[in-house]
């Protein structure tokens, strides 16, 4: 088909957590500009395949950008050229023909190689685990407005909760850090009323947790923001950090 | 790194009100008594101190948080684009505030050690605003100083506001003003900072 692309690709290839790895290159030919950039990773790790070579290994699953699965640090950036989207909404026409693209994995000491472009976050897992919940039985939902929320503060906390996990925050952030992660899911809960009880325990066990999980700091270079497939506003951070200094000075734990 | 930021500033501030009085041009006779009432007030003394603190725990709270930075990746990137998602000198401003260092250091041997530890400014043969003339009638030291104002100025466009958003000082409604604040005094400072040893090598300041 005419206006299909042939591409230069240098992709990450380790065995896996503890081997050394590299860059390997690889031709892609004849690439619809249609594609989404993991369905050309499809296409390259079948001709792997056939020619009895291993194929790459790299995260994803619902593949309609809502899961926050797919990784991928394509040219330099997390989620490749275009802003606020996971790599399984990026189409190849965002690329031109014969260009060569370099596909690292995360890079991160908290988010290990599995394999390949694979790593391993569940160091998120443990965050949330830490803390990001509510100890209560929410039930059913209830009559409308048996429990008033304020439209700008449900707004915000929505805003917070579309964060996916997918940790283009740390891949682009220079110290790896995952503030933006954290303090969404610190910010979602702060946000509600349901959230209130467990307020400062939380932030002070999460924000605990991200630094044992070896998390850099954030100096608030905004790449984290600019990166994000959803969005998630640096104020959330700034909330975090007003809730964790309450935490140290006013709280018991 | 916020507080310390923002004490620094504020010192910043009294330094560059105190010291343009230079600029009113009447052979640094204002600039003089400024400059004895700063070494004379014992409040002024005490704060000296703290100032001395709040930049050394500036400093090495940055060694702390940059060990762990550079260990929180220890792989770096084959590729890497920063400046698509963040700009240069918020990324730089372990480099600016070293660059800041090396010329802090150089210029409290200008000023602070001569002023402090030498009998000429104790004893009152000598003021201040001629040992300013003299250091200033040096090219290299007029060029050193003005890279360090070029340096100070970016540390603080990213500083400032990186201090509130540290500190959780962050509201829809001030958020501008913060920011414009920061542009301003980021612009400001460092401006009439460099133009006293412009000034005064250019014979501006008699």
């Amino acid at each position: 088909m005419s206006g299909n692309m042939n591409l230069t690709l240098k992709v990450w290839r380790q065995k896996n957590k503890n081997a050394e790895g590299k860059l390997v290159n690889y031709q892609v030919k004849d690439i619809s500009p249609d594609m989404s950039f993991l369905e050309m990773i499809d296409v390259l790790n079948e001709q792997l395949i056939v020619k009895g070579d291993e194929p790459i290994a790299f995260d994803h699953d619902c593949r309609e950008g809502i899961c926050g699965m797919c990784s991928l640090y394509i040219n330099g950036r997390p989620h490749g050229p275009k802003d606020r989207i996971t790599t399984c909404q990026l189409h190849m026409r965002s690329f031109e023909d014969g260009q060569t693209i370099t596909i690292e994995p995360w890079r991160a000491a908290s988010f290990p190689i599995v394999k390949d472009l694979a790593v391993d976050r569940s160091a998120f897992d443990r965050i949330i685990a830490s803390g990001g919940y509510v100890s209560v039985n929410t039930g059913n939902a209830q009559d409308a407005n048996s429990l008033p929320i304020g439209k700008e503060d449900a707004d915000l906390s929505f805003a917070a909760a579309a964060c996916i996990g997918c940790g283009a925050c740390v891949a682009a952030c220079k110290n790896a850090s995952a503030m933006l992660f954290v303090s969404a899911k610190v910010s979602q809960l702060a946000l509600l009323p349901q959230g209130q009880p467990e307020r400062y325990l939380r932030v002070h066990n999460m924000v605990a947790k991200m630094d044992e999980e070896g998390f850099g700091n954030c100096t608030n270079t905004g790449a984290c923001e600019a990166e994000c497939p959803k969005g998630i506003s640096l104020s959330n951070i700034a909330r975090m950090n007003r809730d964790f200094f309450v935490a140290g000075i006013a709280s018991d734990n | 790194m916020g507080i310390t930021g923002l004490f620094l500033i504020s010192f910043l501030m009294v330094h560059c009100f105190l010291n343009s009085l230079i600029f009113i041009n009447d052979g640094g006779e204002t600039f003089n008594l400024g400059a004895e009432f700063m070494a004379k007030n014992w409040v002024i003394r005490a704060m000296e101190i703290v100032l001395f603190g709040g930049l050394l725990w500036h400093i090495i709270q940055a060694a702390i948080l940059t060990r762990e930075n550079i260990k929180a990746r220890p792989v770096a990137y084959a590729a890497s684009n920063p400046s698509a998602n963040s700009k240069w000198y918020s990324r730089s401003m372990g480099l600016l505030g070293t660059i800041l260092l090396i010329f802090l250091i150089i210029h409290l041997r200008h000023f602070w050690v001569v002023s402090r530890f030498t009998d000429e400014i104790t004893s009152g043969r000598e003021t201040l605003f001629n040992e300013m003339k003299e250091v200033f009638s040096q090219l290299w030291v007029v060029i050193l100083y003005c890279l360090a104002m070029v340096s100070l100025g970016y540390h603080l466009l990213h500083g400032f506001k990186s201090a509130f958003q540290t500190l959780g000082w962050n509201h829809v409604k001030y958020n501008a003003i913060i920011e414009k604040t920061g542009v301003i005094i980021s612009i400001v400072l460092p401006v009439l900072f460099a133009a006293m040893p412009i000034a005064i090598y250019m014979g501006l300041i008699k």
